[in-house]
């Protein structure tokens, strides 16, 4: 796919429109000044406690993920199209989940075949019939979109599940407009701080059928040792909504109700982040402690929405993604507006066959992980890497699917040499509830190394702003 | 609106900054007195009664043989073991701060959390006699910085009591141990000054509460004697960490809330037996009772009143 195309500089070395007057600013800022401006960025964070934790390190440490001050930046009109596009994918999602929730029309019709659907771990059987409010599955998505060029952007992913992120999206706001002021006074940039508002809103907005009045809502947390404990107790501050873990919550009376210390309060709404199998130890996984013992019942029963729904995950799947353009098509009778990447299922014959001989360009994943565990980027791995994950892959080819290595856009981003080209992706939150919410930007993730194309914070990647410009 | 693992956090949250505080100053004492000539502390096992001031002994004594300096400091400031060390005590703090960030002010909580980001990287080794009443204070400074916070940015509000209730519960506790611990040096034994050693050990004891100078203010004797040293400690009102302050604070606190939740609930009624015991005792009749016993029975219904809070707000 050629040179990467850079998000500031054309090829010719001129600049590209919405990065100006961040380019003029950027010529006059030294190394020590932006560096001391880090240093300042990492005090804030540590200070708030605005860390995640690793796992698989010998301590499940606190980190910080490396921030970059320089922003990345949208036109509006670039924006647009993206936001129309991401509308346009999310609807169809619903409309799928729906779907195969009910009468499999997609199946029926021959788009998607039966037994990815009703073999595939992410399909709950016990979901089947159920409607939630406002045929509303999947509430938050995260859409991973990464640019290839000036107008090529792919979807790399969608998160139907619990997509997380969204507090970096916010503090990283907030350490600019401290750090920077002057440059936001210069710019006129996209607020997002009201991404909280939205959330409630949409959570408000898809109260069981049976609740009366102001609905409850809760965020529901594993705990403090989460990787994004940070992230939930943030939302739940900024929305102003009670944390709960599952031992604050109980059903009574085919209630869900948390205790409190006085009189036992009812919950309608339960934005979740944890997976489907912890929810509800008496129909999922019965080893759970971190769910609530027969709380699918009552949400089948229509007295608590849980969001996002169980189930919402058969979705993302990776297995599925290569079916997406066609699912697009199929739920808005559009073609779809952003471009899925190329997919070869190395469940299937021929494009295992194709994914074994081209292994060295290409990336293979999981189907089912996520975080950059587990996958092989082919251009960057050495012989040795390759060889081990061929046997890997040819051992159970079906949990693996594969990719072309798409040449990541760059933004300028701060590191040890001064500022340098490196690669980023984005993802964007939409909510969906009585209506789509698409706050502009997103969280921008950047391979802080160079030629690196694994953003993943768990591998090392940073964050950076992300702006869209207004007109 | 409150959960109930939240009061519980909350209670729990400020009772170890507390005792991270408390522990500091008994360290201080301790270290204090080690730094004296001999004869002040030829006839007793300083650092083991600080072990056993500390509650700490069973602990120690799983750990150790003797109770040298090295090993009650090792002990009692970074072990992780020890579930009353400063360091796990504010690690707990900190934990259960961070497990309820949403009921405490943003000041509260970057208290909490920078203190354990700067303390949380220390190795023992970094922590030589030399440095250690440095470290010791900057504890006291960071607890104190962490109550200046809660007093000065929290909501008059139900978590604001239960944070209260779990400070002056702990306040109350410690202060209580200490005295009964160094209860037979408080006894009296007939008339003239006592000796200089005598005289050492009540100033250190005053000391470890923090109440050395304010003693001077509030009883104008010249030299310490022992009723005054504890009355002032268990009975005065205006000693801040006095048993009766602490049960007057505790006291107000389950008022509060009981005004706000509009029920009364079983463990108020023994709080308020105890401040009424206190405010209506003098030394004279305590000494006759017996100290120790006094004591002993202050410390189970302090404990029992911890439960009760538990049971009636829906602790976890």
């Amino acid at each position: 796919m050629g040179e990467n195309f850079n998000e500031m500089l054309e090829a010719d070395g001129s600049v590209r429109a919405p990065y100006a007057l961040l380019h003029k600013w950027l010529e006059k800022q030294t190394p020590g000044d932006l560096r001391a401006k880090i240093k300042e960025a990492e005090s804030i964070f540590r200070r708030l406690g605005i860390t995640f934790a690793v796992y698989g390190t010998e301590e499940a440490s606190e980190r910080l993920i490396p921030f970059d001050i320089i922003p990345r930046i949208f036109a509006a009109s670039e924006w647009r199209r993206l936001e129309a596009g991401i509308a346009q994918r999310v609807g169809a999602l619903n409309a799928f989940i729906d779907d195969i929730y009910h009468r499999q029309e997609i199946v029926r019709a021959g788009k998607v075949p039966a037994d990815l659907i009703l073999q595939n771990e992410a399909y709950l059987p016990q979901m089947a019939g159920h409607s939630p409010a406002r045929n509303v599955y999947a509430h938050i998505i995260g859409t991973d979109i990464v640019r290839v060029g000036a107008d090529e952007f792919y979807v790399l992913e969608d998160n139907c599940r619990t997509p997380s992120g969204v507090s970096y999206m916010l503090e990283d706001r907030e350490a600019m407009m401290f750090l920077f002021p002057d440059l936001f006074a210069k710019h006129r940039v996209a607020p997002i701080e009201h991404y909280p508002e939205l959330l409630r809103q949409t959570l408000d907005s898809v109260a069981p059928p049976q609740c009366e009045g102001e609905p409850t809502c809760v965020v529901l947390t594993p705990g403090i040792y989460n990787s994004a404990f940070f992230e939930h107790a943030f939302l739940a501050d900024e929305m102003g909504v009670q944390l709960v873990t599952g031992d604050d919550l109980f059903i009574d009376d085919g209630w869900l109700y948390m205790r409190t210390t006085r009189e036992p309060v009812r919950v309608d709404v339960i934005y979740r982040r944890i997976d489907d199998d912890f929810l509800d130890p008496l129909t999922f996984n019965p080893a759970s402690t971190l769910g609530v013992p027969g709380i699918f019942d009552i949400y089948r029963a229509g007295r608590v929405t849980i969001v996002n729904a169980p189930g919402a995950g058969i979705a993302d799947d990776k297995a599925i993604y290569s079916f997406m353009p066609g699912i697009v098509e199929f739920y808005t009778g559009d073609k779809p507006i952003l471009n899925n990447v190329p997919t070869w299922r190395c469940s299937e014959k021929d494009d295992l066959s194709y994914v074994l001989d081209h292994l060295e360009e290409l990336v293979v994943k999981e189907v089912h992980g996520s975080g950059g565990y587990g996958m092989l980027v082919g251009p960057t791995s050495s012989k040795k890497e390759v060889a081990t994950f061929r046997e890997v892959l040819k051992k159970r080819p079906s949990n693996y699917i594969a990719q072309p290595t798409l040449a990541l856009s760059s933004c300028p981003t701060f590191v040890k040499s001064g500022v340098a080209p490196r690669h980023v992706d984005l993802r964007p939150f939409a909510l969906c509830g009585d209506k789509m919410r698409i706050t502009p930007g997103g969280f921008t993730r950047v391979a802080m190394k160079e030629g690196s194309l694994v953003v993943n914070s768990s591998q090392g990647g940073g964050t950076k702003d992300t702006w869209v410009l207004e007109d | 609106m409150l959960l109930g693992r939240t009061a519980s956090s909350l209670f729990w949250m400020a009772r170890y900054m507390e005792r991270a505080e408390n522990m500091a100053r008994l360290i201080e004492v301790s270290y204090r007195i080690s730094l004296m000539p001999k004869p002040f502390r030829a006839h007793q096992e300083d650092w083991r009664s600080t072990v056993i001031s500390a509650h700490c002994e069973a602990t120690f004594d799983a750990k150790y043989d003797t109770a040298s300096q090295e090993n009650v400091i090792q002990h009692l400031v970074l072990d992780r073991n020890n579930p009353s060390s400063i360091r796990s005590c504010m690690e707990r703090a900190r934990n259960n701060g961070r497990a309820v960030r949403t009921a405490l002010s943003r000041d509260i909580w970057e208290s909490l959390n920078s203190t354990w980001n700067d303390l949380s990287v220390l190795k023992s080794n970094q922590l030589g006699s030399d440095k250690l009443p440095g470290f010791l204070d900057w504890i006291k400074q960071r607890s104190m910085l962490f109550r200046g916070a809660t007093l000065g940015t929290a909501l008059r509000q139900d978590s604001f009591h239960f944070s209260q209730l779990g400070a002056f519960i702990e306040r109350a506790d410690n202060t209580a141990r200490i005295l009964d611990v160094k209860y037979h040096i408080l006894l009296p034994r007939g008339a003239g000054p006592g000796s200089a050693i005598d005289v050492q050990q009540w100033a250190s004891l005053l000391r470890s509460v923090s109440a050395h100078r304010a003693y001077r203010w509030a009883y104008r004797d010249a030299s310490y004697q022992p009723w005054n040293v504890a009355q002032f400690l268990m009975l005065n009102p205006a000693m801040p960490r006095s048993l009766i302050f602490c049960y007057d604070w505790i006291d107000r606190s389950l008022t509060d809330l009981e005004k706000e939740y509009n029920e009364s609930m079983p463990g108020h009624v023994r709080a308020r037996k105890t401040l009424e015991r206190l405010s209506s005792a003098n030394m004279e009749d305590i000494f006759q009772s017996g100290l120790h016993e006094f004591l002993s029975d202050f410390i189970d219904d302090n404990n029992i009143l911890t439960s009760e809070i538990a049971a009636s707000y829906n602790f976890p």
